[in-house]
């Protein structure tokens, strides 16, 4: 598949029936990942933040408990994790430079490179030193959303902080790139902007990466702001989603991106609740979260602390690797080696 | 008649279908389609196992007396990654044969012939049985023949692309100048892929994907089987040449 089939598929005069698409999406799925599904949790490190995106929990003027843990807090929310079966971790902060610096992040990642076979991060957008410095201390992978390709959008949901420099952050995939990063997920936030025009833009950005960085194991999420029925906003009060995506959809989406990068590994997240995250996985997901809490401290330091997005999965890992056999596919915990590197 | 073996550093196998470990749907599955199939020799990922917990299910569910457990070092990109998996392997107790995959493109998976070399020699040099896996490259097939390696592995076509043997002029020549056995990798989606590859004298063929991915794997290693002994009894019964035009059954019918 081309881009210009990709764009008439999402279209929203595309006649190709949504049923179809989904049988070749699981087909291609099937081929390059088999009946597979790789486990890994999110930990937050710190919830302390400059920006004030609209969208996140984490908005600077959010009236929010804020906590950076420590590493002693680090470690014991580590165990917790690879108590439960985990060997893949994904560390996660606000934006902080002055309360969360380089140095702090490569604390963390020594700490849980101890514990766990891989260490991806999910923090504000670095230089190529602080990178290349963060894959020496252990880590492999590396999650930048852009949020939204749509620069008016962009300068609107971060109104301001550093966040709203769009530039700064669109480079930092190449950035992590370039200082030797193995796993590089991107992706939109689903409900800013309209979402065919950001899915074609994504499709552009993944494909100019992939012909500039041949080594790089890049890999897509779509993360969709969910309102639950009879709820106004997911944390933020005065945030209202601008462009729905439905889950028709969203099927469409995931199964056109499945189809132009049959290779590539797609993350689900437990943004999506558990009923359809049991349904539309075979159809492009190779990753999962479980048992996601998305506040720091949130599994075993018992602070309660403020959150960065409402999760509408709440099973433990334990509930959602029984789904998964059920499904008739293998939860994977371990698929990396500490020798990569 | 004499019984016809595959010889792999001086080891005899009667199967001559390997079996990859890789995307079945759970080990269950994955440890009825290694008994239908009929393979001795399966492959198993470093990256998957566990080798600090012992209990680690995929090895768990293959019995070591029975199979020949073969590592690879699937995701590494360097010569160095492959060498600290395959000496990690060891030292936990694993046979001393391994699988060599160095691919630095984590898309399509193609082997890095400059790194698969250098690798392949730090590892014979350490008394490593190593089968490395390469593209279908004749001269880097005589290459890892002369440093000791002990098959070639040429792929058919790209992992998991299901597409057969696309690579069929330059396995021709290796199979021809090779005096280790060749054993097709990647790329097979069908049995009459496997047969294909026997019919042109490949020594064995390793098959993964088109037998985990399929409905029933089960059902598909037991076609896998059938079709690597036909087309091993073909390529031994000598094979009349195929033709393009019609010929009479007497060569003096005019």
């Amino acid at each position: 598949m081309n881009l210009k089939e990709f764009k008439a598929i999402i279209s929203a005069k595309s006649n190709q029936s949504l049923e179809d698409l989904m049988l070749a999406a699981r087909r291609e799925t099937l081929k390059h990942f088999g009946r597979t599904i790789q486990l890994y949790s999110p930990l937050y490190l710190s919830n302390e933040c400059v920006n004030s995106c609209t969208y996140c929990g984490f908005n600077r003027r959010s009236k929010i408990k804020r906590i950076t843990l420590d590493i002693k807090q680090v470690e014991k929310e580590a165990q917790f994790l690879r108590k439960q079966g985990f060997q893949h971790i994904l560390l996660l902060t606000g934006e902080d430079s002055s309360r969360v610096p380089v140095d702090y992040l490569e604390n963390a990642i020594r700490t849980a490179k101890d514990l766990f076979v891989s260490v991806s991060i999910e923090v504000y957008p670095l230089r190529e030193e602080d990178y290349s410095r963060l894959i020496a201390a252990g880590v492999d992978g590396l999650t930048i959303y852009q949020e939204t390709y749509h620069l008016p959008t962009y300068h609107r949901v971060h109104p301001d902080g550093p966040k709203r420099d769009f530039k700064w952050r669109l480079g930092a995939p190449e950035r992590a790139a370039r200082a030797g990063m193995r796993k590089i997920g991107i992706g939109f936030l689903l409900g800013l902007y309209d979402w065919r025009d950001e899915a074609l833009k994504l499709a552009e950005h993944l494909q100019s990466l992939l012909k500039n960085f041949w080594q790089a194991q890049f890999q897509i999420s779509f993360p969709r702001i969910n309102l639950p029925a009879g709820r106004q906003a997911p944390i933020e009060a005065d945030f209202k989603v601008g462009y729905p995506v439905s889950d028709q959809e969203f099927i469409r989406l995931l199964c056109a991106f499945r189809l132009l990068f049959p290779q590539i590994g797609f993350t689900l997240s437990t943004r999506e609740r558990a009923k359809l995250r049991d349904k539309i996985f075979p159809f492009g997901f190779t990753q999962m979260s479980a048992g996601s809490k998305t506040f720091p401290g949130a599994y075993s330091v018992g602070i309660k602390s403020g959150k960065q997005f409402e999760i509408a999965d709440d099973r433990t890992p334990r509930q959602v690797v029984k789904a998964l056999v059920k499904s008739g596919y293998e939860p994977v915990w371990k698929d990396w080696e500490r020798s990569f590197a | 008649m004499k019984k016809d073996l595959l010889l792999i550093a001086k080891r005899k196998f009667t199967s001559r279908l390997l079996l990859g470990t890789g995307k079945f749907s759970s080990p269950s599955v994955m440890k009825e389609a290694i008994k239908n199939s009929g393979a001795e020799i399966v492959t198993v990922a470093l990256r998957r196992i566990d080798l600090n917990n012992p209990k680690d299910h995929i090895l768990s569910y293959i019995d070591p007396n029975k199979y020949l457990i073969l590592p690879n070092t699937s995701g590494s990109k360097t010569a160095e990654e492959a060498v600290r998996l395959a000496r990690i392997s060891r030292a936990f107790g694993l046979p001393a044969w391994v699988k060599l995959e160095v691919t630095p493109d984590p898309r399509y998976l193609l082997p890095d012939p400059i790194e698969t070399l250098r690798a392949a020699e730090i590892l014979i040099r350490e008394g490593f049985t190593v089968l490395p896996y390469i593209n279908a490259d004749p001269v880097l097939a005589k290459r890892l023949e002369e440093l000791g390696c002990a098959t070639i592995m040429p792929l058919g076509s790209p992992i998991g692309s299901a597409q057969g043997i696309r690579t069929k002029a330059n396995l021709e020549i290796i199979i021809e100048q090779a005096k280790v056995p060749v054993v097709v990798d990647a790329g097979l989606g069908s049995p009459s892929h496997a047969a294909e590859a026997m019919e042109m004298g490949a020594a064995a063929v390793l098959v993964n994907t088109a037998i985990a991915a399929a409905d029933d794997p089960a059902e598909m290693a037991a076609a896998f089987k059938l079709a690597v002994e036909a087309g091993r009894k073909a390529f031994l019964s000598g094979m009349i040449a195929a033709s393009a035009t019609a010929s009479a059954s007497s060569p003096l019918q005019l």
